[in-house]
């Protein structure tokens, strides 16, 4: 279709750059609703009379199919263009809604799971990949803070449905014809949400780049090329796979955490003169939520500053030493515990934010989407053993006995050790063999010669 | 550059900077919602 043609999207002169982070958050804002999925559950549960498993699978197959999607798309994403990959997302995350929709209303189970999971979750990977690249070629000056804001979004994304699909729910019923509705209007609103990114996205033409900026200044940096190596190259190389630890541990530290964290601070300090009620527990929820959104921007932008191995390290050893803070002070503050949960949730949306930028340095931009989606594969491995790891030394505690955070010091001692692997993955990062590089030709598509006329105005940059 | 290499003519034009504020505003509404829900929901903690 021409209209989604990647020759379409080249930005003319007058086109500004600074519209392109709204075009990436319309998509990233929108199918971060997944994280808010929790919302549907009790409803779904009661309505369809399934069990809080069966309630969880079609958000567990959403994440699934996200992790695969993106994988798999990430070169027919990096070949069709933004347009074309932010139309795919929008058309399948609405879709999803719409067939889950129609799930609900004719009471049929697998129709929710197959629409919101398995058509719904093509959305979600394929949008969660969609503007990365395209963010980095606009903003080569600043690649960390503008995959930051975008993928802050995704983290945004549930702040924004869930108190939205909690007030349609109470308008419209929790029954089957209710979240029938609601599903409805969910994939329609969205949809209209979303078109905003598929309108307005652009790629810069061939060889521009940001007034004042060239890609040599770069280049002085330690582990930043400006060669490019393809996918298929990239998964081949030791620096992929130590990137992959890296992102794995670092996620499954924070998610271990997340996927808890109701449960666990009000078992931390039950057991103190100040126990932490139920109500109290979801406001610790809300702002672990706010830390993991906040470090997304604020870390990943600080990256550029201070380089991608540095800040890996601080989310890495720093993380380290939280838990082991949390571990040696136990119950003795509530406003110590909530502030190192908070900081290890910032890392943890941080190690998402920074990855595509550390990719970008080491792998050049060339293909640099279809890397981060392979990557992604990561964030599935470490989706199911964080919450494995942390809920099942719990129960087994529990059982034992244990109470307070007993209960946790064990798994929080496994995070730690964890976290060291990941640092030392980190540690073992070194520049890509150059026999890994593409040839020449493919290099100027995104780093062109220093005589390369610039399209757009330097007032527009 | 073939035809369908060039870019089509009407993202040529400047953009205004009504664009760039629907653009911006498109997004922030919704995610200002988001976040004023969420300082609610915060202040339990410290009830």
């Amino acid at each position: 279709m021409g209209f989604l043609d990647r020759s379409r999207i080249i930005a003319g002169a007058g086109w500004n750059r600074w519209l392109i982070p709204p075009a990436a958050l319309a998509i990233h804002f929108s199918i971060g609703q997944a994280y808010a999925w929790s919302v549907f559950k009790i409803p779904l549960e009661d309505s369809l009379d399934i069990s809080g498993t069966a309630s969880a699978l079609p958000f567990q197959i959403g994440i699934l199919v996200l992790g695969l999607s993106a994988a798999f798309g990430g070169t027919l994403v990096e070949r069709k263009g933004p347009r074309w990959a932010m139309f795919v997302s929008l058309v399948a995350f609405s879709t999803g809604f719409l067939v889950a929709a129609l799930g609900v209303a004719t009471r049929n189970y697998w129709l929710v799971v197959l629409g919101y999971g398995g058509i719904g979750g093509v959305g979600l990977g394929i949008g969660y990949i969609a503007p990365v690249s395209t963010l980095m070629k606009w903003f080569p000056d600043r690649p960390g803070m503008a995959t930051g804001t975008a993928i802050m979004g995704f983290g945004g994304g549930a702040l924004i449905a869930s108190p939205w699909s909690t007030e349609m729910l109470g308008a419209f019923g929790s029954d089957t014809s209710g979240i029938a509705k609601t599903f409805l209007v969910h994939g329609l609103a969205y949809a209209a949400f979303m078109s905003l990114g598929v309108v307005l996205v652009r790629v810069p033409p061939e060889g521009w780049r940001p007034a004042g900026w060239t890609p040599s200044d770069d280049a002085a940096k330690p582990l930043v090329t400006t060669a490019n190596v393809s996918a298929k190259n990239a998964v081949r190389t030791p620096q992929f796979w130590l990137l992959w630890i890296v992102l794995c541990m670092n996620v499954t530290a924070g998610i271990g955490i997340l996927e808890k964290a109701a449960p666990m601070i009000q078992d931390f300090f039950q057991d103190t003169d100040s126990p932490v009620s139920a109500s109290a527990a979801t406001g610790f929820v809300a702002l672990l939520s706010l830390a993991n959104m906040a470090g997304r921007f604020v870390w990943s932008s600080v990256s550029d500053l201070v380089g991608r191995k540095n800040i890996y390290r601080l989310y890495l050893g720093a993380g380290a030493l939280l838990y082991l803070t949390i571990m040696l002070e136990k119950d003795s503050s509530t406003a110590l515990f909530v502030a190192s949960t908070m900081v290890i949730l910032s890392f943890y949306g941080g190690g998402f934010a920074t990855v595509p930028a550390y990719l970008k340095d080491l792998f050049g931009t060339y293909q640099v989407g279809a890397i981060h989606g392979r990557l992604l594969t990561a964030w599935s491995v470490a989706g199911v053993a964080g919450p494995l790891i942390v809920d099942s030394i719990a129960d087994s505690a529990h059982e034992s006995g244990d109470t307070g955070p007993a209960l946790y010091t064990f798994s929080f001692t496994l995070m730690m050790g964890l976290l060291v692997i990941g640092f030392i993955a980190n540690e073992l990062v070194r520049p890509v063999n150059p026999k890994f590089h593409e040839p020449e030709p493919v290099q100027a598509e995104s780093a062109s010669p220093a005589d390369t006329p610039d399209p757009l105005p330097a007032e527009r940059r | 550059m073939t035809d369908a290499d060039s870019p089509s003519p009407d993202v040529a034009k400047a953009v205004s900077p009504a664009v760039m504020v629907v653009a911006w505003l498109w997004v922030a509404v919704p995610f200002l919602y988001g976040l004023y829900q969420l300082a609610e929901k915060s202040s339990k903690l410290f009830e």
